[in-house]
């Protein structure tokens, strides 16, 4: 649900800034939820001054969901606005499913951050900005002719001026920490401001710090850097109280949340999680082969350090040996797996063609970006659903799953683990690098009660059968058996030429290879019995039906609640099969008297579902690179709807 | 050549497996290979070197990329996958990472291994995984009909160069070599006691080991290593490389090579003391370069080892990191997922 309350109290006036006024009793205002962007050149800890704020807000027990949004240059030139890095955090006392539309708060550590961001907050809203990052030479960087903090260009928020440099290169001077050393401490003192602003205990930033850079780390010798960055914190927080920055602080309420242990978790964290779980409930090891690549390279950072788990992480010398490697290591009986990005899929094809040609079980994940080509590395789309599904040479069919959430990542990277093995097939996972990098609390699930894998693995040759063969299939599953070099009896030669039904031969006649592209595709299709049906959220008695899929769940199902709430009637289905897609799509695609399918692409879903059901549907398609806006899927939802009427 | 064929404690077989033989090896599958191929020769060798290495027939897994020389698996009754063109030793890799047990040999050729594979090539003996990569160079593409490869001389007339080739043709061992290959060998596919001798050395090497083998295309370039390795030329055109011995060829062993410079010189005649001794534990790998930089007409072409040195295994590095981080922490799903900050609700 979309924050109904603004956190501007109606009846505050303007506070100024770092005007001391007369100590006040602090008041402290409820609010539903609350959406802050913190933003600020690509070296100003902006990501971890939102990492610490959302560790708070979990902590605390809010619900929340958070979004990073980085420049693809690692330093892009400092004060630009293309250096401009931001930290999104929705926290609220419900349930909530995306990082929030527009602002309540905006963080805007220099003119380059504001320029980048003020868009987005909302009016009446509070921009806290440090001036410190509004000299001459930062308006001219920003490209701005003269100051927006002057001749009420920002009237319509309420601002608020602090110096933080300033203010943190005092606060932090009897720790000995000077010059730009000191003024790196400047996030933490914005965060003291936020903790205070919110109602937060800063307890456990201040021991972070010490974890981070306290005497047990490689910052022994420097024990300044912990004590000024718990300075400026501290700084931040009393300084927020003691100038009365803010008219009141707020409160945001404990999430009613189902009972239970939480964690917050990234999308890109719980894939690597669901992997880890999955090979275990299997008894197998992974091999991981991976070219690094954003925004799927925290897939490979996470597994590395996973290597108790009997995980071996190779960092291939290109996204082809990344694949090729884990065909190989499919073949020799560990649970192949690999993550990229489209570019990658594009070189990856190849292999994934052999994969599907000898039929063994792995893993892709795509953690999709904008494209074509580089594309957008640091951005998020959903346009490579058609590219998995046709882009290899032949007929050429896998299983397709598309996680929806940042946690949901988990039980996809589990599912699609299971569907591979059990049917012995290349299975792709479709994230987004909104859901990969974003974050949410995560209900930790109970290792006991996640359900054992089944794997094909043959032990030795049946009895009598002679000759072995690698390619006589289950008659239920059509799954062909896996047959493990090292195991006496069950030498055989496999692959990418066609395979001669059953005994995994070449064969070039022509009634095998149509047999065999057959049953490859039926082994396929066959998954649909094994797959949960299609749901319907929503309104289901509605006209309309929104059908959608992937890291657009949060901000479709939020919209569709919106809708019905007020009387715009909609049902919804979201889809996390996309191939094959559960038995039951068709029966409920044909129950509406209109079909619209919100995507960040051009229509490739939409593409799928006319040419597999024939069935006509309105496109809702954008591809700025950032996640749906609520309030925009509410206007285009209200419109069809309206337009049936 | 020296090389014992003494056998090596096959990796991770501990119980003696039943003695072995050529047969054992041998594929019901008929073999369609053009007649008088050179490839023959290189399955014989192979099928008469594995019974002799104390491996079980069950470890052995033969890997393959695209080409002539790549349907050679087909023909091994051993585990045995023909992949893709040029990523056999990508594939390889993850074989043997996922199965530090099994001697796993890549099955490649000129254009295989050096175009379109030239990364993985490299990448593969820079790890020093433990792959035993024979390279079959007849100087040509043969499964696509006779088009000019990356180790065809300046001029090769082929369908796509009917004018003659103009790009300068690659050493595959220079290339193992720069690419810090820790095993790097060349035999003829003529020579069927060479062979079996290099490969068996190549067997007993831990870590990457690369073998050229010259092979004749009878169809599309037959011939083309005739002037050095053919019956009547190679005493005069080929240098036998055998460990601590000096470098002496011709028909009654006259002529030498000799350091000159930054390079050697062939001299007629030399005195002991001025030629070359052979040196595969050479650790810098200069004087194997020096050598993989000859070629026929202006020097001897040198067959047998150029280097064999010990060097950490990739598949062992890799392993004893999985296996150190085993013996420190449990495999706990739920420590896992209770790692970090946790609150109950």
């Amino acid at each position: 649900m979309l924050p109904s309350s603004s956190p501007a109290p109606k009846n505050s006036t303007n506070s100024e800034s770092g005007a001391p006024g007369s100590p006040a009793p602090k008041t402290i205002e409820e609010l539903d939820s609350v959406t802050i962007r913190f933003a600020g050149d690509s070296g100003d800890g902006m990501q971890l001054t939102g990492t610490q704020f959302t560790d708070a807000a979990a902590l605390f027990g809010n619900d929340l969901a958070t979004m990073p949004d980085f420049p693809a240059e690692i330093r892009a030139p400092a004060g630009t606005v293309a250096g401009v890095s931001a930290f999104q955090l929705h926290f609220s006392s419900h349930e909530i499913k995306t990082p929030g539309d527009d602002l309540d708060v905006l963080v805007a550590m220099n003119a380059a951050a504001l320029k980048a961001n003020i868009a987005d907050l909302e009016i009446g809203g509070i921009l806290v900005v440090d001036l410190a990052g509004f000299g001459e030479k930062d308006l001219e960087k920003a490209e701005y002719s003269e100051s927006p903090l002057r001749h009420g260009a920002l009237d319509a928020y309420r601002v608020i001026e602090v110096d933080i440099t300033g203010q943190t290169v005092r606060a932090v001077e009897h720790t000995g920490l000077k010059g730009r050393s000191a003024e790196l401490c400047k996030n933490f003192f914005t965060l003291g401001m936020m903790y205070w602003l919110y109602d937060r205990p800063v307890e456990h930033t201040l021991s972070w710090i010490q974890t981070k850079f306290g005497p047990k780390t490689k910052y022994k010798d420097k024990p300044e850097i912990a004590s000024a960055n718990q300075a400026a914190l501290l700084a931040g927080f009393n300084y927020a109280e003691t100038v009365e920055l803010f008219a009141s602080s707020y409160r945001v309420k404990k999430a009613e949340l189902p009972t239970g242990k939480y964690r917050k978790i990234s999308g890109n964290e719980a894939t690597v999680f669901g992997l880890i779980a999955a090979a275990q409930k299997a008894g197998l090891e992974i091999v991981y082969g991976s070219y690094p690549i954003t925004p799927a390279s925290d897939v490979l950072h996470g597994l590395s350090r996973q290597k108790h788990f009997g995980v071996t992480t190779f960092q291939a010398e290109d996204e082809i040996a990344a694949m090729a490697s884990i065909v190989g290591a499919a073949y020799a009986g560990a649970l192949g797996v690999t993550a990229t990005s489209g570019p990658g899929i594009c070189l990856k094809s190849e292999a994934m063609g052999l994969a599907v040609m000898t039929e063994l079980p792995m893993v892709v994940i795509d953690v999709q970006r904008g494209g074509p080509s580089t594309g957008l590395p640091t951005k998020t789309e959903q346009s490579d659903l058609l590219l998995n599904m046709f882009g290899r040479s032949g007929d050429s069919p896998l299983p397709i799953l598309a996680a929806k959430s940042p946690s949901d990542c988990f039980n996809m990277a589990y599912e699609a683990t299971r569907i591979a093995l059990k049917y012995m097939t290349p299975v792709v996972l479709l994230t987004d690098g909104y859901i990969a990098n974003g974050s949410e609390p995560w209900l930790i699930p109970d290792p006991d009660a996640l359900p054992f894998i089944l794997t094909n693995r043959a032990l030795s040759p049946a009895p009598g059968q002679g000759e072995y063969l690698p390619y006589l299939r289950n008659p239920e599953t059509l799954a062909r058996p896996w047959p493990i070099p090292g195991t006496p009896g069950l030498e055989h030669r496999i692959g990418g030429l066609e395979k001669a039904q059953n005994t995994g031969k070449i064969s070039y006649d022509p009634g095998n290879h149509d047999a065999m592209t057959r049953e490859r595709a039926a082994k396929v299709a066959g998954i649909a019995k094994d797959i949960p049906a299609q749901t319907v959220e929503g309104d289901p008695s509605a006209d309309v039906l929104v059908v959608s899929w992937g890291g657009t769940y949060g901000a479709v199902s939020t919209a569709v609640g919106d809708c019905n709430a007020n009387g715009i009637r909609l049902a919804h289905a979201h889809i996390q099969y996309m191939n094959p897609f559960p038995a039951n799509l068709r029966q409920i695609l044909g129950s509406y008297k209109q079909v619209a399918i919100p995507e960040l692409n051009m229509g490739q879903l939409r593409m799928l579902l006319s040419g597999t059901y024939g069935i006509p549907a309105i496109g809702i398609n954008l591809v700025r690179g950032k996640p749906f806006r609520i309030s925009y899927l509410v206007d285009k939802f209200e419109r069809i709807v309206k337009a049936l009427a | 050549m020296s090389t014992t064929l003494e056998t090596t404690a096959a990796p991770g077989s501990s119980e003696t497996p039943a003695a072995l033989t050529r047969k054992d090896f041998a594929s019901p599958v008929a073999i369609r290979w053009c007649p008088g191929c050179g490839d023959y020769s290189i399955l014989t060798a192979v099928q008469g070197v594995l019974p002799t290495l104390g491996i079980p027939k069950e470890k052995f897994v033969f890997v393959s990329g695209i080409g002539c020389s790549s349907r050679f698996p087909y023909y091994m009754n051993t585990f045995g996958f023909h992949t893709i063109h040029g990523r056999a030793p990508a594939v390889a890799t993850g074989v043997k990472l996922a199965n530090p047990d099994l001697q796993v040999w890549v099955i490649t050729g000129d254009g295989d291994a050096l175009s379109i594979g030239g990364n993985h090539f490299i990448h593969a003996l820079r790890r020093n995984v433990d792959l035993k990569i024979i390279l079959f160079n007849n100087r040509i593409y043969g499964l696509t009909k006779g088009q000019y490869s990356p180790t065809s001389a300046v001029g090769t007339v082929s369908p796509s160069t009917p004018f003659g080739s103009v790009d300068q043709p690659l050493s595959p061992l220079s290339l193992a070599l720069g690419a810090e290959a820790s095993f790097v060998a060349r035999t003829s596919d003529n020579d069927v006691k060479h062979m079996t001798e290099v490969f068996a050395a190549a067997a007993a090497h831990k870590g990457s080991a690369l073998i050229e083998v010259m092979q004749n295309c009878v169809i599309f370039a037959d011939k083309v290593h005739e002037p050095y390795y053919g019956r009547q030329a190679k005493q005069e055109h080929l240098l036998y490389l055998e460990h601590g011995k000096p470098m002496r060829y011709g028909k009654e062993n006259e002529k030498g090579l000799a350091l000159k410079g930054l390079s050697v010189e062939t001299r007629e005649n030399p005195a002991d003391a001025d030629v070359l001794v052979h040196d595969t534990k050479e650790t810098s790998g200069t004087l194997a370069y020096m050598l993989s930089r000859l070629s026929h007409p202006d020097y001897p072409v040198p067959v047998g080892i150029f280097r064999d040195v010990v060097r950490t295994t990739y598949h062992e590095a890799a392993k004893a990191q999985v296996d150190a981080a085993k013996a420190k922490s449990p495999a706990d799903l739920g420590k896992l997922f209770n790692s970090g900050s946790t609150w109950t609700v």
